[in-house]
């Protein structure tokens, strides 16, 4: 089996097992699962700009953000249907992530991470500074009643699951596609050496900024696809804390893996809900686990394993 | 065959087709100025070696010829356009191939996939990778290695690889063979050779006067950022005492 289709394996076999653990698993885990796969799609597209391209953004929630209003204040004032919404919902996040990213990328290194903090942190005191529309801090909910897809109820566990799943799968796929294709080598040499990457003829400032907006639609997809499923919407996840998580799914989980930020993000997810199951004292007990972890496993879970077993990891 | 290739190359050098020219370019890092009036040419079939002393500029010169470092001054062309105007990603696609020192591979790809990463620039034919290949046999053996896990001198045998992936018509090395073992050195500079007979003008950055001599059709000399001399191979090694004086060896 070449490599190629060794990674195919891979990735239908994970969106098959997932599909298969809804009926497996009890509701609560389903529940949570569904959740984690929007989440995933966060950290993928946030995985593609860091862990391919190498750039270190602080202002993803700018565009999580995006397209969570994009589709709810267009569901809210325009009673968009939810397709119509999350079309809306990815615009915005296509034309937020074109501005930023042609203006950040003038940045590198450090400026990099501080201008897209800034971004970020402008797009969230926009929002509240909107509140009449937005309800800022408080938010607001997406009435059940909205979240129907034709005959699918989006507020079924099956029905929220399912979608996130499809969600999910078509950003996995494009992901994996594109890290193979000839694209995603320029991106990965530019990680590895920007100006070796000029000297040899490619568009260094082109290629970043077509990475910044697929990451950022991509974000922006997992972020109207939260507010669809979960009915809400709300200035919170605008926030720095919300720039932050994807980083730490992704550190976790294996920069420039492909399966990295699932893994991550199913990692963290229960690190947080099992620890606060035996102590009020959560955040101690995940800290001690993320030292470890970054102690020992220091390109993360898919990074290590990549690194011992499985060198053909994509 | 062979031997009205020969002659088609030393007719080139006799009427001195430029290739690329260098004419009196200033530059510098900031408030550091670096060059003050450097100019050189190389023909087609032409090897042009670059000597001076450690900071003299010679790594500045490329890296202006590259775009990477812009100039203040003077004219940088390529078969007559001047290129030093063109931002930096296009100077390698009108045919320029560079090979920095110290190698610079994309260490976490794979030898197969740097020498992609050349083609892919310009979409040449495809026979390229097979050409690449056979002047390299042994990276051939190596396709699927990471590029940071090869030897010094593979790695500095990928790297040419992968500019000539791009089929320049202009070679730049900086100093190909430094800190690498006698077997090596010999290879490349074969290789080296055989660029020159297949019609490459070629640049080289170079320390060794032995290297020098055995190479180069030519040599400018460069002296606190200024082109001092050109002279041709024969004439330096006839002259030791210039040896002397701009190498200090």
């Amino acid at each position: 089996m070449t490599d190629i289709q060794r990674s195919n394996w891979l990735h239908i076999g994970v969106v098959i097992a997932l599909a298969c653990s809804f009926f497996i698993l009890p509701e609560y885990h389903s529940g949570n699962l569904a959740r984690i796969l929007v989440l995933a799609v966060y950290a993928m597209g946030y995985n593609l700009l860091f862990g391919y391209t190498g750039l270190l953004s602080l202002g993803h929630a700018l565009f999580f953000a995006a397209g969570m209003y994009g589709l709810g204040l267009a569901m809210q004032f325009f009673d968009f249907n939810p397709i119509a919404a999350v079309i809306a919902g990815l615009i915005l996040a296509l034309v937020v992530s074109i501005c930023v990213g042609f203006l950040a990328l003038r940045t590198t290194g450090v400026a990099f991470m501080i201008v897209t903090l800034m971004f970020a942190q402008a797009g969230y005191l926009t929002i509240l500074y909107f509140g009449e529309y937005t309800r800022g801090d408080e938010g607001f909910v997406i009435q059940q009643a909205d979240r129907m897809v034709g005959m699918i109820d989006l507020t079924s566990p099956m029905g929220r699951f399912f979608t996130a799943l499809l969600l999910f799968a078509i950003c996995f796929f494009i992901v994996a596609y594109i890290v193979r294709s000839g694209f995603g080598l320029a991106l990965v040499a530019i990680r590895e050496n920007e100006e070796r990457a000029t000297m040899l003829g490619y568009d260094v400032m082109r290629l970043k900024l077509q990475a910044v907006v697929i990451s950022g639609v991509m974000s922006g997809s997992a972020g109207a696809a939260y507010a669809l499923l979960f009915g809400y919407a709300g200035a919170t996840f605008a926030t720095v804390q919300y720039s932050i998580f994807p980083l730490l799914w992704v550190l976790l989980g294996g920069a420039g893996v492909t399966i990295g930020p699932l893994i991550g993000t199913i990692f963290m997810f229960y690190l947080i809900d099992y620890s606060s199951a035996i102590t009020p004292a959560y955040m101690l007990i995940a800290g001690l686990a993320l030292v470890l972890l970054t102690l020992f496993a220091p390109q993360g879970l898919a990074g290590e394993l990549r690194r011992r077993y499985l060198p053909w990891l994509p | 065959m062979k031997s009205a290739k020969t002659n088609l190359s030393k007719a080139h050098i006799w009427v001195r087709l430029k290739m690329l020219e260098v004419k009196d370019i200033y530059a510098g890092y900031g408030q550091v100025q670096v060059l003050h009036g450097v100019s050189l040419d190389v023909a087609a079939g032409e090897i042009l070696c670059v000597m001076g002393r450690n900071g003299a500029g010679k790594t500045t010169l490329l890296r202006s010829i590259m775009g990477i470092v812009q100039i203040e001054d003077g004219v940088i062309s390529l078969e007559g356009e001047a290129i030093n105007t063109l931002p930096g990603h296009e100077i390698p696609r009108r045919g320029i191939g560079y090979i920095p020192q110290g190698r610079r591979l994309f260490p976490e790809l794979t030898v197969s996939e740097n020498i992609e990463m050349g083609l892919m620039v310009r979409k040449v034919s495809n026979d390229t990778r097979d050409w690449v290949l056979d002047l390299f046999p042994r990276l051939r053996e190596r396709l699927d290695q990471r590029a940071g896990t090869l030897s010094g001198g593979e790695q500095q045998m990928l790297a040419t690889a992968r500019a000539l992936a791009l089929r320049p018509k202009v070679l730049l090395l900086d100093e190909p063979t430094e800190g690498l073992q006698p077997s090596m050195i010999e290879q490349i500079r074969q290789v080296i050779l055989k660029m020159k007979d297949e019609g490459f003008a070629i640049v080289l950055v170079e320390q060794r006067i032995d290297a020098v001599l055995a190479l180069a059709d030519r040599v400018t000399m460069i002296e606190n950022g200024k082109s001092v001399e050109t002279l041709t191979a024969k004439e330096l090694g006839a002259s030791p005492d210039k040896i002397k004086r701009y190498l200090g060896v």
